[in-house]
């Protein structure tokens, strides 16, 4: 009964919480053993759903079309080089965001494969990127190619490359983008994510500006949303995180995009990759 | 023609611990999408899991099963090498059978 | 019902499923245990109507089976249910959410060396007891366990 009591008021508290515009707040009235009570509940849940993660259908589909002929060219992805040569996937999405010799510029793995297809497949950008997400009924051909690649990185070292000039730059304008503060709430990312024990209602939010606090978020996204029934990609995240900060939405593969990513990616550096994650 | 499913089946000690990962929308009838439109009702209604050729479970599923679903099932006297098929069936006629080898 | 018959009384689409089913050996004939779809049990609003609808009758309490839930589900979407009776002669466990619209989640008939122990994922609209009851023999037992939920944040 206890027990219960104190859920009940954690739970209020939480809520009442949420009600302040600004979303995310230091916790106050409930006390630590009330709290602990909670996260410890919402740790076990956590922990009942990560074993059967649906990611792995989305890993499955984005496999076949991988390996599928398609386009105008009738080619596959298998000569697609995400950073460690042309076809090679195992571990190379803990190697991005990195510079593209071919492309003259710092990608991420959406924006890359977006070039792979374009290039290699004969298809329209505007085309791939008109509707990179699932939404319903519609299935997103990006999301599920995500899925496969990243899926190909689990238990591999994040490393992602930091020597080319214009890696340097992607981290620094990265780190420019999370402190900086717009919109009608006048957010940064850093708003919500550089203090130890934030949080929304019952999400704690990560440090981001610190190793532990990346790697949490970095090594278990992409990651399939159980609210949405959907597998998320990296670029869903940051639209995410922008449109909750009240700011426009950023085009898909677009520059700050990447080096926003940039950033989380060398803050994480040396972490395994554990994705992809599971999510409430 | 359902989507594949992803069966991973394997023994811990003499029992055959089976899981499956199905790719359905299991809509309930009751949620309406992003543009405000009820979604249809849409969801597997049965599904039979086989152990090399016996029926080993029957299941009937309603509404509440959660979208992309995960079932798990536990059998008895079946080994390594046993072939494992999963076959559902929804309420509009739409069905899929994918199997799996014991590991 | 055997599956003639649940092939003649679904239609067209349906049989070429069943059909489509047995050349791919999920299906035998002679091998379905259970009936067609409890409509009944499935649609009824109440969990008393939904527990008849599917012939449970004067359930026990029991502390043979056991449920695995979380206390409090971060999402009413994904509630992880666990549940394993050691009720001797199990032949079908049943999940029932007392506060959802449909109380009713699913059946598990249960054969050929299938032990009595199921894990599914289920949607909760809300606070609620969940239910599972194991049939045994023409006897009925049953265990409950409240899960709270909650709605999720908007980060994440």
């Amino acid at each position: 009964m206890r027990f219960r009591r104190v859920i009940g008021q954690s739970l209020m508290a939480a809520l009442l919480c949420a009600a302040v515009p600004l979303a995310c707040a230091q916790d106050g009235a409930a006390t630590k053993e009330e709290k602990d009570a909670t996260i410890q509940e919402i740790e076990r849940y956590r922990e009942m759903i990560a074993d059967g993660n649906p990611a792995e259908l989305y890993e499955l589909r984005g496999e076949e079309m991988w390996k599928t002929p398609r386009g105008p060219k009738k080619a596959t992805l298998q000569g697609c080089d995400l950073g460690l040569g042309p076809g090679v996937v195992k571990g190379a999405y803990a190697k991005l965001p990195r510079f593209f010799a071919d492309t003259g510029k710092v990608q991420d793995l959406e924006s890359r494969l977006v070039s792979c297809m374009v290039n290699l497949q004969g298809m329209n950008e505007a085309e791939v990127i008109a509707r990179p997400f699932g939404q319903d009924a519609y299935k997103s051909d990006l999301e599920a190619l995500v899925a496969y690649v990243v899926g190909q990185s689990k238990g591999v070292t994040i490393a992602p490359p930091l020597e080319h000039a214009k890696e340097k730059e992607a981290y620094a304008l990265g780190k420019r983008m999370f402190l900086y503060r717009a919109g009608p709430y006048d957010f940064s990312c850093a708003t919500c994510h550089s203090e130890n024990g934030r949080r929304i209602r019952l999400q704690d939010l990560p440090n981001l500006t610190t190793h532990i606090g990346a790697s949490r978020a970095y090594a278990t996204w992409p990651a399939y949303r159980v609210s949405q029934g959907e597998f998320r990609s990296m670029q869903w995240r940051m639209n995410d995180c922008f449109r909750q900060q009240r700011f426009p939405e950023p085009g898909y593969g677009s520059e700050v995009v990447t080096a926003l990513i940039s950033y989380l990616a060398q803050m994480a550096s040396g972490s395994p990759y554990e994705g992809p994650g599971i999510k409430r | 023609m359902g989507d594949p499913m992803k069966i991973r089946a394997s023994m811990q000690g003499d029992v055959a611990e089976i899981r499956v990962l199905v790719n359905h929308a299991m809509e309930t009838g009751q949620r309406k999408d992003s543009a405000g439109n009820l979604v249809p009702a849409h969801f597997i209604k049965h599904l039979t899991a086989t152990v090399g050729d016996k029926l080993v479970v029957d299941a009937q599923i309603g509404t509440a099963i959660s979208r992309n679903p995960v079932f798990a099932f536990k059998v008895k006297g079946a080994k390594a090498g046993d072939k494992v098929v999963i076959n559902w069936q929804d309420n509009k006629g739409d069905s899929r059978t994918d199997e799996a080898v014991i590991a | 019902m055997n599956p003639l018959r649940r092939l003649l009384l679904k239609g067209a689409g349906a049989s070429g499923a069943v059909l489509a089913a047995i050349a791919a050996g999920a299906l035998r004939p002679g091998q379905v245990l259970a009936a067609s779809w409890n409509t009944g049990a499935f649609e009824a609003k109440k969990v008393g109507d939904a527990m008849s609808g599917l012939g449970i009758a004067n359930p026990v309490d029991s502390a043979d089976i056991v449920m695995k839930a979380p206390d409090i589900a971060e999402n009413g979407a994904v509630v992880p249910i666990e549940v394993t009776s050691n009720v001797p002669n199990t032949q079908k466990l049943s999940i029932f959410i007392d506060n959802n619209p449909n109380p009713l989640c699913a059946s598990f008939d249960l054969a050929g060396g299938a032990m009595p122990s199921v894990s599914v994922r289920v949607k909760m609209q809300q606070t609620s007891n969940v239910r599972a009851v194991a049939h045994a023999g023409g006897k009925f037992y049953v265990a409950a366990k409240e899960v709270k939920v909650t709605i999720g944040g908007c980060g994440g």
